[in-house]
């Protein structure tokens, strides 16, 4: 069968997609909790202020059935689904769980202009990054836009570039 | 000086034909640009500065994280979601109208209690958000978000109103049709859509960037509603069919019964 096309998310999805909560994947009180945030920049390398990113990923054992519960979140619960908007600077921020098995989280991107959303993921630096395939078939320069940096304990910085020098390796998956 | 629709007539009409030509070539490869619309599409202002230029980077590995998927369930959404029209004391303005439909995969199976979200502008053509501040009157009984969940056999149901038409800035006299976005999940990550449904026979479709920007004119098709009378209720609402298919790496698996 053939798919339906893909149409931009548009302005005005702010009071429809975004949740309370969005951005806390980790429950309340987890000794282990990492903190990833950045900007989103376009080509101009302006902030974006109207991007909704959305995060999936593996619970710390590496399960990845997923738990209901993200919409409406109990506070407990790791379900491996967060979604988050950009403020007015361009800037996200993210609560979550050390990934179990993969050293990334997944990432989806949405933003107005962009008409078919764009995939890419976060890896964590402290992981063995030298045995993934993906990392291992991308140039330096290129591979560096797909690795967070760690700017405080547990806390990680990831800024998205559409477009531009910095561009960040978007992924197509087959 | 901003752009007449004039302008951006042409450069949809040019944008259409190096499709077509693009097709007379076509390799297998290229029939994903034929569904979807591509990234950097001109007529469309806000893509020229937020779409990458390096190509995609290919990922095949049936063990990726992203060939799973979020799972939702009972507790993310309430029965009121899916009645748009029930969220306020009163009624909301408008054609009330029932929107339904079924999710498949490519394969044509159906994906089950999958979440489904929408959001719309009231029947006069204006959101309830902060920065739609065209001069079109708000509706105290009408947020138009909702949610549900698919059923056994992949079917969505929504009451709503039918949305209104609306101006934006993307050129001088630049109207948006009427239409309905969706956000839809898979089994799969790497399943996500979002989209948007359209209402059969809008005079507004030539003229509108973001629906041209689906160059094939079958998958245009594809994101136009169905009128199905026998959908619409005596004395209570008008029924629109529309099915979804969802895209996604061949690999994607779908588990029984989920």
């Amino acid at each position: 069968m053939h798919p339906t096309p893909s149409q931009t998310v548009g302005p005005f999805y702010g009071y429809a997609l975004p949740f309370p909560q969005g951005g806390q994947i980790a429950p309340a009180g987890h000794d282990g909790a990492l903190t990833v945030h950045g900007h989103v920049r376009d080509g101009a390398g302006e902030p974006v202020p109207d991007a909704l990113l959305e995060i999936w990923q593996p619970a710390p054992d590496g399960s990845r059935a997923g738990a209901p519960g993200s919409l409406r979140r109990d506070g407990l619960t790791f379900t491996g689904f967060g979604r988050v908007s950009t403020g007015p600077d361009g800037r996200y921020v993210l609560r979550t769980l050390p990934p179990g098995g993969v050293p990334y989280l997944s990432v989806c991107v949405f933003a107005r202009g962009l008409l078919h959303h764009l995939f890419t993921r976060v890896y964590l630096p402290d992981a063995d990054l030298d045995s993934d395939a993906l990392l291992a078939a991308l140039e330096s320069d290129r591979r560096s836009t797909l690795i967070a940096e760690p700017t405080a304990e547990h806390v990680y910085r990831f800024d998205i570039h559409l477009q531009g020098e910095k561009e960040t390796v978007f992924l197509d998956f087959r | 000086m901003a752009l007449s629709q004039q302008d951006i007539s042409r450069e949809i009409a040019e944008r259409a034909e190096a499709a077509a030509a693009a097709d007379a070539t076509a390799a297998a490869d290229t029939e994903r640009l034929r569904h979807h619309p591509a990234r950097d599409y001109a007529p469309y202002r806000s893509s020229l500065l937020r779409h990458p230029k390096q190509p995609l980077v290919t990922v095949r590995d049936p063990e990726a994280v992203e060939l799973s998927g979020p799972v939702f369930g009972v507790s993310d959404v309430t029965e009121l979601d899916a009645d748009l029209t029930r969220q306020h004391l009163g009624e909301p303005l408008g054609e009330r109208i029932t929107v339904t439909g079924r999710i498949l995969d490519r394969d044509g199976r159906p994906v089950r209690g999958q979440l489904v979200e929408i959001w719309q502008a009231n029947a006069s053509g204006r959101y309830l958000h902060q920065r739609d501040q065209h001069p079109a009157p708000l509706d105290a009984n009408f947020t138009g978000v909702g949610r549900c969940l698919t059923d056994g056999e992949g079917g969505y149901r929504f009451t709503t109103i039918k949305p209104g038409a609306y101006p934006w800035r993307n050129h001088t006299n630049a109207w948006r049709p009427a239409h309905i976005h969706f956000s839809l999940f898979g089994t799969a990550f790497a399943q996500r859509l979002i989209t948007q449904m359209y209402f059969p026979g809008d005079p507004l479709f030539p003229y509108d960037p973001i629906l041209q920007s689906v160059t094939d004119a079958a998958a245009r098709n594809r994101l136009v509603a169905a009128y199905e009378h026998e959908l619409s209720a005596a004395e209570w609402s008008l029924g629109y069919r529309w099915d979804i298919v969802l895209d996604g790496p061949a690999a994607t698996w779908t588990e029984e019964g989920r």
